[in-house]
C-alpha cells in the first residue's frame, strides 16, 4: 500500500500544528514570570502558587471535581442501559422517540438544553444547585455513554449472551456475568468522557447552578472576560495535564482489550 | 437476546428500557415542551418572571385563546433577532466548509498511513477534543489580540508593521469554530476513508485515471457519509455557539446563542429568551433529523 503523498503530509504537518500551537504556546505562558502575556520574563511557577491562595477559584474546582464524580457514575449507569437497549432490544414501543432522545443531546446547543432544563427545574420546585447541575450534565453525558457502549455491542454478536441463556442463565445473570464484561472498556472510557464533558461544561452549568455551586468553567470564565492572566494559564496547563493522563490511562485500557479479544477469538477459533 | 422478546412480560426488559426511557422523557423531552409553554406567555416582573398559560395540560384546548404570539410578533419585528439568526447560520455555514476543506486531507492522510502511525495520529486528532472547549477557546485570546502573540511575532519578523485587529472580529469567530470543531470533522472522515478499498483507487489507476480523477470519481463519492456525518457534526452545534462567539467576537458577532444567552441573563426576559430557544430549534429540526439517519445509517454499515 502507498504512503499519503506529499500535499496529504503537508496537509496533516500544518493541521496538526494548528491544532497544538494554542495549547503549546498556552502552556508556556503559565510559566511566565511577567503578567504580560507576551512579554517572556523569566521562568516562574509563582502563578501555580498563587492559585492555591485563590480560595474562590479552589471552591470552584472543588464543586466541579464533585460533580464531575457524580455525573460520571450515574451517566455511567443510565447510558450502559440505553446502549444495551439500543444494541440488543430490536423492538420496543417507542423505539424511534427513544432511538432520537439518544442522539438529540450530541448536536443540541447547549444554550437550549441548559435553558430547558433550567426551566424544568423552576416548575418542578427543584432549588438549583449541586443535584441540578448533576441532573443536567448527566442527562447530555448518559448520551455520548450509550452510543460508546451501544458501537462496542454491535462489534459483538448474540451468540455468548444465547449459550448463558440455554446453559438456564437468568437474563440479569447473563448481563452482569457476560455482557457487562465484554462491554466494561466501553463504560471506562465512557466514564471518562463523563467526566471531562462535566469538568469541561460552561453553558449548561451556568443555568442549572444556584448561588453556592459556581464550578470552575463558570469561575474562569468570569475572570476569563476581565481580561488574560497567567493565574488561568496555569490552572489550564493542569487541566490538560489531567487530560494527557486520562487519556494514556485510556489508550492503555483500549490496547489491553483489543489484545484481550485477538487473545478471545483465537482460543474460540483453537 | 431475541428470546426475552417473546416473554409475555419480562420486568427485566421493562426496567432497563423504563429508567432511560424515563429520564430522557423528564429531562430532555418534557424541558422542550415547558420551554415551548413559557415562549407563549407574557412576562411580568416577578418570580418566576412569567404569567402561566395554563396549569394543567387537560386546559390547553380551552385556554387556546389564551396564547401570546407577542413574544414571536416581538422577534419578528426587531432586526436585531433575525439578523442573529442569519448570522448564526451563515458563520456555522462558512466554518464547516472551512473545517472540511482542513479536515478531509488530514483524514485522508491519516487513512493512508501505516496502521502504527494510524493510531498515533488518531491519539493526536483526540487529544485536544478530551482538552477543555472553554480553555481552547481562551488559548486564542492570547494569540490574536491586538498586543498577543501572533502581532509580536508578525511584527518581530517585520512581516507588518501595523497589528492586525483580529480579536473581537468575526475572523476571530471563524478561527474559533474551525479550531475547535476539527476533530468532530476528521473523525466521521476518517472512519468513512478507513473503510475504502484501495483496489478500486488501484484499479482506476490502471484504467488510466490520473490521480484527481480518482479522487473525484472514486475517493470523494465513496467519502460521502463521513463528509455528511461530519458537516453536521460541526454545523448543528455551530449555529448556537455561545462561547466562540462572546469570548473571541464580542460585539461584532451577534450570533444566536448569545442573543439568547442576554436576554434570559441580562434582560430577565424569560418568556422571549425561551420564544428564541424554540425558532432555534425549528431551524435546526432539519440539520438534525437528516443527522440521525446518517448516524443510523453509518451505525447499521
Amino acid at each position: 500500500m502507498k504512503g499519503p503523498g506529499l500535499f496529504l503530509k503537508v496537509a496533516m504537518a500544518v493541521g496538526f500544528a494548528f491544532l497544538y500551537a494554542p495549547i503549546i504556546i498556552l502552556v508556556i505562558y503559565s510559566f511566565n514570570e511577567s503578567k504580560l502575556v507576551t512579554v517572556w520574563a523569566g521562568f516562574s511557577t509563582k502563578w501555580y502558587a498563587s492559585l492555591w491562595q485563590n480560595q474562590g477559584l479552589m471552591d470552584a474546582a472543588k464543586i466541579s471535581a464533585g460533580v464531575a464524580l457524580s455525573v460520571s457514575t450515574l451517566a455511567s449507569v443510565l447510558g450502559v442501559l440505553a446502549g444495551f437497549t439500543l444494541a440488543r432490544m430490536p423492538r420496543f414501543l417507542g423505539r424511534t422517540l427513544f432511538s432520537g432522545m439518544v442522539l438529540a443531546p450530541l448536536v443540541m446547543p447547549d444554550v437550549i438544553i441548559g435553558l430547558s432544563l433550567l426551566l424544568t427545574f423552576i416548575s418542578m420546585s427543584l432549588d438549583r444547585g449541586f443535584l441540578t447541575i448533576v441532573i443536567a450534565h448527566a442527562t447530555f453525558s448518559m448520551c455520548y455513554v450509550a452510543v460508546v457502549v451501544q458501537s462496542r455491542l454491535a462489534g459483538f454478536d448474540t451468540s455468548v449472551e444465547e449459550a448463558a441463556q440455554d446453559l438456564g442463565a437468568k437474563p440479569a445473570t447473563v448481563f452482569f456475568r457476560v455482557t457487562l464484561p465484554l462491554i466494561a472498556p466501553a463504560v471506562a472510557a465512557g466514564w471518562l468522557l463523563s467526566f471531562t464533558l462535566s469538568l469541561d461544561d460552561l453553558v449548561i452549568a451556568s443555568f442549572a447552578s444556584g448561588p453556592g455551586s459556581t464550578t470552575l468553567p463558570m469561575k474562569i470564565f468570569s475572570s476569563v472576560r476581565l481580561g488574560v492572566t497567567p493565574e488561568i494559564n496555569a490552572i489550564a496547563t493542569i487541566l490538560i495535564g489531567l487530560v494527557a493522563t486520562g487519556t494514556v490511562i485510556y489508550s492503555l485500557v483500549l490496547k489491553r482489550a483489543a489484545a484481550q479479544r485477538i487473545r478471545a477469538e483465537a482460543a474460540h477459533k483453537g | 437476546m431475541a428470546a426475552t422478546g417473546r416473554r409475555s412480560v419480562n420486568w427485566g426488559r421493562v426496567v432497563t428500557i423504563g429508567i432511560p426511557y424515563l429520564w430522557l422523557l423528564i429531562f430532555f423531552l418534557a424541558p422542550f415542551l415547558i420551554v415551548l409553554k413559557i415562549s407563549f406567555s407574557a412576562p411580568t416582573i416577578a418570580m418566576p418572571p412569567y404569567v402561566p398559560v395554563w396549569d394543567s395540560w387537560d386546559a390547553i384546548i380551552g385556554h387556546l385563546s389564551d396564547l401570546d404570539f407577542g413574544n414571536y410578533e416581538f422577534l419578528f419585528s426587531d432586526p436585531l433577532y433575525l439578523n442573529s439568526y442569519l448570522n448564526s447560520v451563515q458563520i456555522a455555514g462558512i466554518s464547516t466548509l472551512l473545517t472540511l476543506l482542513i479536515g478531509y486531507p488530514m483524514a485522508y492522510g491519516i487513512a493512508r498511513s501505516s496502521p502504527n502511525w494510524r493510531a498515533t495520529f488518531l491519539m493526536l486528532v483526540i487529544l485536544p477534543f478530551w482538552t477543555s472547549f472553554l480553555i481552547r477557546v481562551y488559548s486564542w485570546i492570547g494569540i490574536l489580540k491586538t498586543e498577543g502573540v501572533l502581532n509580536t511575532f508578525l511584527l518581530w519578523t517585520g512581516i507588518i508593521s501595523e497589528p492586525l485587529i483580529i480579536h473581537f472580529t468575526p475572523t476571530a469567530v471563524y478561527i474559533g469554530i474551525v479550531y475547535s470543531y476539527l476533530p468532530f470533522m476528521i473523525l466521521p472522515l476518517y472512519a468513512s476513508l478507513e473503510k475504502l478499498d484501495l483496489s478500486l483507487l488501484e484499479a482506476a489507476a490502471d484504467l488510466g485515471a490520473k490521480p484527481f480523477t480518482v479522487f473525484r470519481r472514486v475517493t470523494l463519492p465513496m467519502s460521502l457519509p463521513g463528509v455528511a456525518a461530519g458537516c453536521f457534526l460541526v454545523f448543528i452545534p455551530a449555529v448556537g455557539e455561545f462561547v466562540i462567539p462572546e469570548l473571541l467576537g464580542g460585539s461584532s458577532t451577534q450570533m444566536i446563542g448569545r442573543t439568547l444567552w442576554s436576554e434570559f441573563f441580562q434582560n430577565r426576559d424569560w418568556p422571549v429568551a425561551s420564544a428564541v430557544a424554540v425558532l432555534l430549534v425549528l431551524v435546526l429540526v432539519v440539520p438534525i433529523v437528516i443527522f440521525q439517519r446518517v448516524a443510523k445509517r453509518g451505525g447499521a454499515g
